[in-house]
């Protein structure tokens, strides 16, 4: 019976008769091997997967019960939620364009220290990303309020007369959003510049190119890919972001997260929240679509816990 | 001998005169990423009804009141059991899923990846939103079971990712050698493979503790009642007035967090360095 069985399969020339029955066994043994992750996928399907189908099916649901498109047209026709989306947009930009603007720089600085001293350094920006941002969004709120730590010592110091408006609007907003996304943005751009060959740079020196000439034609292109990776993932953070804007901005700036809250705590309106979940889904996969073509999703994110 | 600003500092010979900004303005950045962190830690024991810094008298009263408030005290019981209950769920989980994908090669393997790494891609919001929907109709919602499992969810990425990473630069022909002399797979598994990888799994199993005690929106929306969470209740608070009591608890979870992370860390790169 055996040998019919192996001869029963096709061998190729000049192969050992068992070869086929072997590679029959490795594919056997790999499909095994990919069965372990069943566990985690069961996790992720009902935890995740089934609860998003689920939202995407809702969304199609009118007030009715019926099959329509009315949760889309509300989202399209309402000022209101125009309204939403773009400060969504603006707020997840400047945060991002905030970050750049702060995150490079020190990115760059921490890149050229000797090893031993950038990881010292490095703990100024590990400090944050781990601390709870529930903490720190507290503690800003603390540090800009009214009575806060900052007017006070301004207007103590003689620098202001009143104190300023520092909180529960765009500017608290930012000034959170901007501290808690800065070491999304610096970590991974700090790891891809050590990446940079150093040699690069000093030939662009050696063949007379003046340091900002070598930094600008050189490095910069060089750290590109890096940068834009890191900025779409603080930006596509930013799009969800809940906790922080709601705390800091006060019921002054909605965004799409908050929306999509309080239409499920507030008014119960399935149909409402469901939409803009969708649409937040879709802008949120579409960016990340973006970032995958620079850089591998697994190492975008550094280690993160939001 | 040359001072040092007109001494190079860098492969294209500019000068540390010249960078001076650079290093003003890096060092500014530094301060400000840390100062907002730290600050509640010596505000959290000043004796006054307002927040103030530096404090004009000192004491615990703000630790007190939170020790002594049955409410709080219930909180971080069910943080701490759901952080432990989702390290013990997430991480066999995960590192098995990982040893499996690393392991079979197939070309199937880099879609599941793909699949297990999304929780971390979705917006926190909606994977809160789903979860309320979904165990609101299985009768689970504010049950520790459920959050749990939301949070086990939320960690699986962050296991692989550590695991994985681990794996990657592991020999797997140890494995080999110790089933070609008769081990079964699975011993073979646990009696090579897990020793060299256990700094890294002792990493993956305290970020997949803190995955779930310092998250926020998904607890906001599904715990709840006797099993609310200490960071659900801290977010409730924070939106109605501003409570010392928080700078305290604050601080405790600085604490809590810090001495965790520096744990992975050193096991981190004592794997490193193997």
């Amino acid at each position: 019976m055996s040998v019919v069985g192996i001869e029963a399969r096709p061998t190729r020339e000049g192969e050992p008769l068992n070869a086929p029955g072997l590679r029959a066994d490795e594919r056997r043994e790999r499909v095994a091997l990919l069965g372990l992750s069943v566990p985690a996928l069961l996790l992720v399907t009902i935890v995740l997967l089934v609860p998003l189908a689920w939202l995407v099916a809702l969304s199609f649901v009118g007030a009715d019960g019926q099959l329509s498109w009315e949760n889309y047209e509300r989202l399209l026709a309402r000022k209101s939620y125009r309204r939403i989306l773009e400060t969504t947009f603006i707020v997840s930009a400047l945060t991002t364009a905030l970050c750049v603007l702060l995150g490079y720089p020190l990115a760059y600085f921490l890149s050229q220290l000797p090893t031993r001293l950038a990881n010292l350094c490095l703990i100024t920006v590990l400090l944050p990303f781990w601390t709870s941002l529930l903490v720190r969004t507290y503690a800003w709120l603390v540090l800009l309020q009214r009575r806060g730590l900052i007017n006070e010592w301004a207007i103590g110091a003689g620098l202001l007369e009143e104190p300023l408006k520092l909180v529960h609007n765009l500017s608290g907003t930012l000034i959170g959003m901007v501290h808690i996304m800065l070491p999304f943005l610096v970590l991974p751009l700090y790891s891809s510049m050590k990446a940079i060959d150093r040699d690069c740079v000093r030939a662009a020196a050696s063949l007379g190119a003046t340091p900002a000439h070598a930094f600008r034609t050189v490095f910069l292109p060089l750290s590109a890919p890096g940068l834009v990776a890191g900025s779409l993932m603080v930006f596509v953070l930013c799009l969800g972001f809940y906790v922080t804007p709601a705390v800091l901005g006060g019921g002054k700036v909605i965004l799409v997260s908050m929306k999509i809250a309080s239409n499920i705590e507030l008014f119960v309106n399935w149909g409402a929240a469901s939409a803009l979940g969708v649409v937040l889904l879709l802008i949120t996969a579409f960016v990340l679509w973006v970032a995958s073509r620079f850089v591998r999703l697994d190492q975008l994110s550094g280690g993160s816990h939001r | 001998m040359t001072p040092w600003w007109k001494r190079p500092a860098s492969d294209t010979q500019i000068t540390h005169g010249q960078r001076l900004w650079l290093y003003a303005f890096a060092a500014l950045v530094m301060v400000l990423l840390v100062v907002p962190t730290l600050i509640v830690i010596p505000m959290s024991f000043s004796d006054s009804q307002y927040l103030e810094f530096p404090p004009e008298s000192w004491s615990l009263r703000w630790y007190r009141h939170y020790f002594g408030s049955e409410e709080w005290m219930s909180a971080t019981l069910t943080s701490l059991q759901a952080a432990f209950l989702t390290m013990l769920v997430a991480t066999p989980i995960g590192v098995l899923a990982a040893y499996g994908l690393h392991a079979s090669r197939l070309r199937a393997a880099g879609f599941v990846l793909t699949l297990l790494i999304t929780p971390m891609m979705v917006p926190l919001i909606l994977v809160a939103v789903g979860a309320f929907y979904v165990y609101a109709r299985m009768n689970i919602l504010y049950t520790l079971g459920g959050l749990v499992m939301a949070h086990a969810m939320l960690a699986l990425p962050l296991v692989m990712i550590v695991t994985g990473a681990a794996l990657k630069s592991y020999d797997m022909n140890q494995e080999l050698a110790a089933r070609s002399l008769g081990a079964p797979r699975w011993k073979a598994f646990l009696t090579v493979t897990v020793p060299q990888i256990r700094f890294a799994l002792v990493t993956a199993a305290l970020l997949a503790f803190l995955t779930s005690f310092d998250e926020v929106v998904v607890a906001m929306f599904i715990s709840g009642g006797d099993n609310a969470t200490l960071t659900r209740n801290m977010f409730n608070a924070l939106r109605d007035q501003i409570d010392p009591t928080i700078a305290a608890i604050s601080t405790v979870m600085i604490v809590i967090t810090s001495t965790l992370m520096v744990l992975a860390q050193l096991f981190g790169k004592s794997s490193t360095e193997r």
